[in-house]
């Protein structure tokens, strides 16, 4: 049996293995996958990303469980999380620390958490995130959180990975300056203020609220036709992660999300956002080898000299290594 | 296209709350290139067995100082075989009395590290146990 084919029957090994198998990106990987990506398309995919040390792992933990412990007559779903933490630029290695805050999880049969470094990709997840949620999507997990490296201001690919992004914020970490310059605020369906008991909470919260108010006036004057009541507005929601509180607040709002998506149309344009990221990536990737590879070692070497004497600039070397390859 | 990098969960078994040797290996094990996993203290046997599963990890750290590894690593040993994952290596740091370090490599554990061991005798053996199942797995 392939490992596909043990993954759709639920095997918690094999599933672990195609991540592994994914995540480097091994020919059997891609074949794997390749068999998958029908079964994909089914899961509700959110992305939490925020700054370092706002809880973000603590607020993931919480929401997990919440999922699979829900209130009154819900059904608890199976719930995934790809949690990336950043690799040495220096050494290649990783610690992967997500876990130290996600005991409560533990234990659980549908539940299943994956930590994967960012093996040097920039925007806050690894070039591999999307094919570990592929995995999981087809697996049968129906929320799959991806919590991405401490990020703050440019990273922000997890809003082309993600169906919903919801963005944590805690007290004290920047003046209201910082709230409206461009960044992962912009990204934000849902905002979490956390760590809600510290002092200060109450000016981060004015913070935000000033900036969502300023983000909802933009969106008034732009009009395109529409009318402009349709739009989503970000919930701010207030939590202390490691206390519980405030989560089922989130995982409201998380719901909301979902059906505002599905009820504006704007699921249908995400999926297809997201599916042609993945496929630029790809596209990137690929033609940038293929670049590298017709270069050879030695006249990189040369032109780079050349840059360092100065007899050449950057973009004049530039022209004579594409002159070389388009021969 | 990116490669294949070795994992290793380090985890804190048991009762103790001294978790800075634990700490020190998994800096070394990040150094030389090896993504860690690191699951904090107090785990039980089960939420180590299930991190090296959910993980897939090659090689599993333990660190105890409490006393109780001819419990916990016999354990351990167990539930990776049953759920398996008999190729995971196993390696345990810690205060591990000289009668017990036979005992702990008879079991199947790949080495025992007290007090004093250098980093990168710890690298090196990882990454020869790594390669040998590598190699008899390609076989």
């Amino acid at each position: 049996m392939s490992l596909a084919e043990s993954v759709l029957q639920g095997n918690r090994l094999a599933l672990a293995r195609l991540l592994t198998q994914v995540e480097n990106e091994s020919q059997e990987g891609v074949e794997e996958l390749n068999r998958l990506f029908p079964y994909t398309g089914k899961a509700h995919i959110i992305g939490v990303t925020g700054a370092p040390g706002t809880g973000k792992s603590s607020l993931v933990n919480q929401l997990v469980y919440a999922l699979r412990h829900p209130e009154g007559a819900q059904k608890p779903v199976r719930v995934a999380v790809v949690a990336v933490d950043p690799s040495s630029p220096f050494s290649g290695g990783a610690i992967l620390g997500d876990r130290v805050r996600m005991r409560d999880v533990v234990g659980d049969a549908d539940v299943f958490i994956r930590s994967t470094a960012s093996r040097g990709a920039l925007g806050g997840v690894a070039a591999s995130t999307a094919n570990l949620v592929q995995v999981f999507d087809a697996a049968g997990f129906e929320i799959i959180f991806i919590e991405t490296i401490g990020a703050g201001q440019a990273e922000v690919d997890i809003a082309r990975l993600a169906h919903t992004v919801i963005v944590v914020e805690a007290p004290g970490l920047g003046d209201d300056i910082q709230a409206i310059k461009a960044g992962i605020l912009e990204i934000a369906d849902v905002i979490v203020l956390n760590k809600a008991d510290r002092p200060l909470a109450d000016n981060a919260e004015r913070t935000l609220r000033m900036m969502l108010e300023l983000a909802g006036n933009r969106q008034r004057t732009k009009a395109e036709g529409e009318q402009p009541s349709k739009g989503w507005t970000p919930p701010l929601i207030r939590t202390i992660a490691t206390e519980g509180k405030g989560i089922r607040e989130v995982c409201e709002a998380i719901q909301e999300h979902h059906r505002y998506l599905h009820s504006s149309g704007e699921w249908g344009r995400r999926e297809r956002l997201r599916l042609q990221t993945e496929l630029e990536n790809r596209l990137q990737a690929i033609l940038l080898k293929r670049l590298q590879d017709a270069i050879s070692v030695e006249t990189y070497e040369h032109l780079l000299n050349e840059i360092v004497s100065r007899q050449l600039s950057p973009y004049q070397a530039l022209e004579i290594l594409l002159d070389g390859v388009e021969q | 296209m990116s490669e294949r990098k070795i994992r290793v969960l380090i985890a804190k078994p048991g009762l103790d709350g001294h978790d800075r040797g634990a700490k020190v290996v998994a800096r070394a094990l990040r150094d030389a290139g090896m993504e860690v996993i690191y699951t904090g203290l107090r785990q039980t046997p089960e939420m180590v067995a299930e991190a090296a599963l959910q993980e897939d990890v090659d090689v599993v750290g333990l660190s105890i100082l409490s006393g109780a590894h001819m419990a916990l690593v016999p354990r351990i040993l167990d539930l990776l075989r049953a759920q398996g994952q008999e190729n995971v290596k196993v390696f345990v740091g810690g205060i591990i009395p000289d009668e017990d370090i036979p005992r702990l490599l008879e079991m199947g554990v790949m080495g025992v590290y007290g007090p004093g061991t250098l980093t990168e005798q710890i690298i090196k053996d990882i990454s020869a146990a790594v390669s040998r199942v590598e190699r008899s797995s390609q076989r």
